[in-house]
């Protein structure tokens, strides 16, 4: 670990040339890795949706390249800001994040199954995509806002509602992105030093609550998720063969996945091509890249993610400050987290969630939203230098 | 340690956050580490596992039918090919499981068909009752064009739905011959079983009676594999390489067009049940054969109504499907008598020159045995007896044969009381009864049988009592009669050719008995058949007697219970050494000479036309 603390001896974190066009103090890597996915998710786009939508064959990747252009700009933008200015408006952002979740339920608009997006002037938007982001931002400020009131079980159980709130809010509308809020107040608990006991407290109680939601409810007539979300969630344990059914298509990418094996089919890639793998753009773009290209090209997308993984937990001791750490802490595992369930759903060992791959799954929410994340982390990296070469520079 | 804590007390301490990063950082790696194991595991060790599941997965095989080999007449006209009709099929694979998917979809096709869903559904239930599991289920053939085009064009809304090109029969020359030919059909569960060695599959076609049925192998031919990449929706990308079908070979009939025509219009015109044999004598080529009333072997092209089904066996319209020539179990009377003859000179009951008075009736054991009409005719040797046909002196001769099995061994050795083995299915045994048989009879159910007495061998003698024989077995003895003793096959199939008209096969004479009839017996019983045809005193005179070619020709008519008497008449022609044995039975025809044997003239006619023509190459007439 220690070596992962070496920011003396890379001063221009190897890329000049981000100094050269105004991004100086940005982690080239980080943006290397983010760049790199954005990358892949077009080259991939361009290559295997090219029969989706009838008269305009590049439309995904058109698309996806805007979202990437303004999640790009977003990136830059809030790298500018010190990223300590947020801690500061945390109940402002907190209160936003709640309000504009439960805006859907008043004006949102249904989309598979789910109802989370909002119709804006200009596109649909899905607040939580971007709430995963508020939640971080708000949730640090309040553990170091909090950090001297009460004792130590009350800090915890403040933390564990306030990340509660929104989680269980998103909850009623998309249970994946509710995992994922849950991931990342989990997250920023371990990084701010809850207690193991508490945090094996929390575990259990959690435990028990999903056997009684999944296992327990349903048995005894009361369901409490929706049929679908019943079916997405155990059909990953029982494939079945009913063309149509949750557990047939996602058995059908794993076919896809295993069929590409090493270097992949290319253009003969027949499972991604002729639909037997379920949205091949969003969710299941995994599936598509593993089945063309193979364990080489699929092992590239999975080592971008290491790469943006490991830079941004670097950050949580290079940052210049606590909130930084917790900020970092909160990102690294949201996006760890999104590519944990949606890669093993790929590969038919997690459920369907409906949870995107950052960076990759076609979709502007997700998209812009991953990039700004990625954007606090260049901010995150920039302040720390600046406060390093603070006292020997200045 | 370059980290500051904003919080410096009593904040965490100062190395929490490298001991949280560590637990942070190392969940992440199990976590990418599981993935990177389960991609390594499904791609590199697994991976030709689902290579070869995905490319399962895009192919759909099709079974292209082949078209079935036709069926000619031996001159090669055609009486059975194919047409192209296009039906309206059902991918089994594709019917939704759920009830409520299959009620819409059942719905939404019975609306373009014109149906409702029952009645869909009813079509998927008899499909699934009947045929093996995959087969398609036909809602409809011969679709209107309309309808094809609406579903091609509406594709998508139809994905379930095939508008398939199918092979339907086709029978150019209408009814002729609709007894042999037989019919096809889809090959239902049952027909797999009972065939494990022939490649079949699920809705391939299978002949199903007559040479449809007995040459099914050489006819049917061998279904192509169409492979078609398919999407998921099961919408067609591409096509792979595929076998393509081999059709059929066609089968030739020993059957003559003319003969067959001839035979089947003359007995129609007599409006009665009954049926006609013509064979070569001399090789058991069967030139025509016909049972009436017939049937219209295309109705079987298409699912059956159950009226339809039910008038095929109406006992009221005759049983049209009931193949008489074959199947009929008849008493044949009078036309057994030369084999009466034959055996009794044998067995040395009478030369040909034995005389019996006939005063038109005879007391044997206390019964008095009568002529037709107690007509009596006098002295009459056995030349005359056969040309009159005196019942008396051959109800001597059953008497004088009762209690040996002379009788019955050589109605035996003349095949019958046996299937003949001709190459259609449906044929009867027919039954020569003996003492030995009825004995077991009376002593199973003696309620039904009285035990021998000398008055069945008597009967028997005039093809009578309990004797029993099809045209078909009548004819092959009357050619045994007229070739000197051989007992041939009858056989329909003439040779089988390949598409282009290539001989593959043909089919030998077989003989299957052959009877040391001593050869002045032998024309003492064919002058006394020719007298009956064509001295002016013969029983068929009236009808035989203008004739220009010699024939040898018996008048039959039968007694049956309950029913006018059965007429018959066998002849073989030309006299003395014939060609061709012609025997035709008509139930309820009254006398043989009345209504059998102008039809077995009309059929001898059309075969000695031909022949002059064939001769003469002229149009020259022979009447």
């Amino acid at each position: 670990m220690e070596s992962s603390r070496l920011p003396r001896r890379e001063p221009n974190s190897g890329f000049g040339l981000l100094e050269k066009v105004g991004l100086a103090g940005m982690d080239g890597w980080l943006a290397f890795s983010a760049l790199g996915l954005l990358a892949c998710s077009l080259f991939t786009l361009y290559e295997a949706s090219g029969t989706s939508i009838a008269g305009a064959p590049q439309e995904y990747v058109q698309r996806q390249a805007l979202y990437g252009l303004v999640g790009i700009i977003g990136m830059i933008a809030v790298s500018r800001i010190d990223y300590s200015r947020f801690r500061e408006l945390r109940v402002g952002i907190y209160t936003f994040l709640c309000a504009s979740i439960f805006a859907v339920f008043a004006f949102g608009v249904a989309a598979r199954g789910s109802t989370n997006q909002l119709e804006l002037p200009f596109f649909t938007f899905q607040p939580a995509e971007l709430g995963k982001l508020l939640l971080i931002i708000a949730l640090a400020g309040f553990v170091i806002d909090g950090a001297r009131r009460g004792s130590e079980i009350q800090r915890t159980i403040r933390i564990l509602c306030l990340g509660l709130l929104p989680t269980g809010l998103v909850l009623l509308q998309d249970l994946g992105t509710s995992l994922v809020f849950a991931a990342i107040t989990i997250a920023i608990m371990v990084a701010a030093g809850v207690r193991w006991s508490h945090l094996a407290a929390i575990g259990a109680v959690l435990a028990v609550f999903v056997a009684v939601v999944l296992v327990a409810l349903p048995a005894a007539g009361m369901p409490v998720l929706k049929e679908y979300q019943q079916e997405r969630l155990t059909s990953f344990l029982s494939p079945s063969s009913d063309i149509g059914d949750a557990g047939y298509q996602q058995n059908q990418a794993k076919v896809g996945i295993g069929a590409g094996g090493t270097t992949g089919r290319g253009d003969q890639a027949t499972q991604s091509r002729f639909g037997f793998v379920p949205e091949r753009h969003t969710d299941f773009i995994f599936a598509v890249v593993a089945e063309r290209y193979g364990f080489v090209g699929a092992a590239l997308v999975l080592s971008l993610f290491a790469l943006l993984f490991w830079r941004a937990l670097r950050l949580m001791t290079l940052s210049k400050n606590f909130y930084g750490t917790l900020v970092a802490a909160g990102i690294a595992a949201a996006i760890i987290f999104q590519v944990f369930v949606n890669v093993g759903m790929n590969l038919g060992i997690m459920p369907i969630t409906g949870i995107p791959l950052p960076l990759m799954s076609y979709g502007g929410s997700a998209i812009i939203s991953t990039f700004l994340m990625i954007g606090v982390l260049q901010s995150i990296h920039i302040e720390s230098r600046a406060a390093e070469r603070g006292p020997w520079i200045d | 340690m370059r980290f500051e804590p904003v919080v410096p007390k009593p904040g965490p301490k100062r190395n929490l956050p490298s001991r949280r990063f560590a637990v942070i950082g190392a969940v992440g790696l199990v976590l990418l580490g599981i993935l990177f194991f389960r991609l390594w595991s499904l791609q590199i060790v697994t991976g030709d596992k689902y290579l070869a599941e995905a490319n399962q997965n895009r192919t759909r095989e099709i079974r292209v039918p082949a078209p079935r080999g036709s069926i000619l007449d031996r001159e090669g006209h055609v009486l059975v090919d194919n047409r192209t009709s296009m039906a309206l099929q059902l991918d089994p694979i594709e019917i939704p499981t759920s009830v409520a998917e299959r009620r819409s979809l059942y719905s939404r096709i019975g609306k373009v068909l014109g149906h409702d869903a029952d009645w869909v559904r009813h079509k998927v239930q008899e499909t699934k009752k009947n045929d093996p599991p995959g087969s398609p289920v036909t809602l409809e053939q011969d679709t209107p064009d309309d309808i094809v085009y609406y579903l091609q064009e509406h594709q998508a809304q139809f994905p379930e739905v095939q508008v398939n090109r199918i092979f339907v029969r086709k029978y150019p020359q209408g009814l002729l011959a609709a007894h042999v030919l037989g019919s096809v059909g889809e090959v239902t569960a049952e027909d797999l079983a009972k065939n494990p060695d022939k490649d079949l599959g699920a809705g391939d076609t299978l002949g199903k009676t007559g040479i449809e049925q007995t040459y099914d192998d050489q006819l049917r031919g061998e279904p192509g594999d169409t492979r078609l990449q398919v999407d998921s929706t099961g919408r067609i990308v591409s096509q792979l390489p595929s076998t393509l079908p081999k059709p059929g070979d066609s089968v030739r009939l020993t059957i003559d067009r003319q003969v067959q025509e001839a035979g089947e219009a003359s007995l129609q015109s007599i409006g009665l049940p009954g049926a006609f044999v013509a064979l070569d004598v001399n090789n058991g080529q069967v030139l025509g054969i016909g049972s009436n009333p017939t049937f219209d072997p295309s109705i079987f092209t298409h699912p059956l109504t159950q009226k339809q089904v039910d008038d095929l066996y109406d006992e009221d319209l005759g049983a049209p499907l009931f193949d008489r020539a074959i199947g009929g179990q008849y008493a044949v009377g009078s036309t057994f008598k030369p084999f009466t003859a034959l055996a009794a000179l044998d067995g040395g009951y009478i030369t040909p020159s034995t005389v019996v008075n006939d005063t038109g009736s005879i007391t044997i054991a206390d019964q008095e045995f009568d002529n037709a009409g107690k007509q009596a005719h006098g002295p009459v040797d056995l030349q005359r007896a056969l040309e009159v046909s005196s019942d008396v002196y051959f109800y001597r001769l059953g008497a004088d044969m009762n209690g040996s099995r002379q009788l019955q061994n050589w109605a035996g050795d003349f095949g019958f009381g046996t299937a003949t083995g001709i190459d259609i299915p449906g044929e009867t045994d027919g039954l020569v009864p003996s003492p030995k048989w009825l004995n077991e009879a009376h002593a199973q159910e003696p309620k039904y049988y009285d035990p021998w007495v000398i008055g069945q061998n008597i009967q028997l003698a005039i093809g009578q009592g309990y004797f029993q024989a099809s045209p078909l077995q009548l004819a092959v003895a009357y050619a045994a009669l007229g070739n000197g003793g051989k007992v041939l096959k009858p056989e329909l199939m003439l040779q089988t050719e390949d598409a282009a008209g290539r001989v593959l096969g043909e089919n030998e004479p077989v003989v299957e008995n052959t009877i040391p009839i001593d050869p002045a017996d032998r024309s003492v019983v064919m002058a006394g058949l020719h007298d009956a045809a064509q001295s002016p005193e013969g029983t068929s005179y009236k009808v035989f007697g203008g004739f220009p070619i010699k024939v040898a020709g018996k008048t039959g008519t039968a007694e049956r219970t309950g029913e006018a008497d059965q007429a018959w008449y066998a002849v073989l022609a030309p006299y003395p050494n014939p060609e061709i044995a012609v025997v035709v039975t008509v139930e309820q025809g009254g006398f043989g000479a009345d209504t059998a044997a102008p039809v077995a003239l009309q059929v001898l006619q059309a075969y000695f036309h031909k022949k002059a023509e064939a001769v003469s190459g002229s149009s020259g007439s022979v009447e």
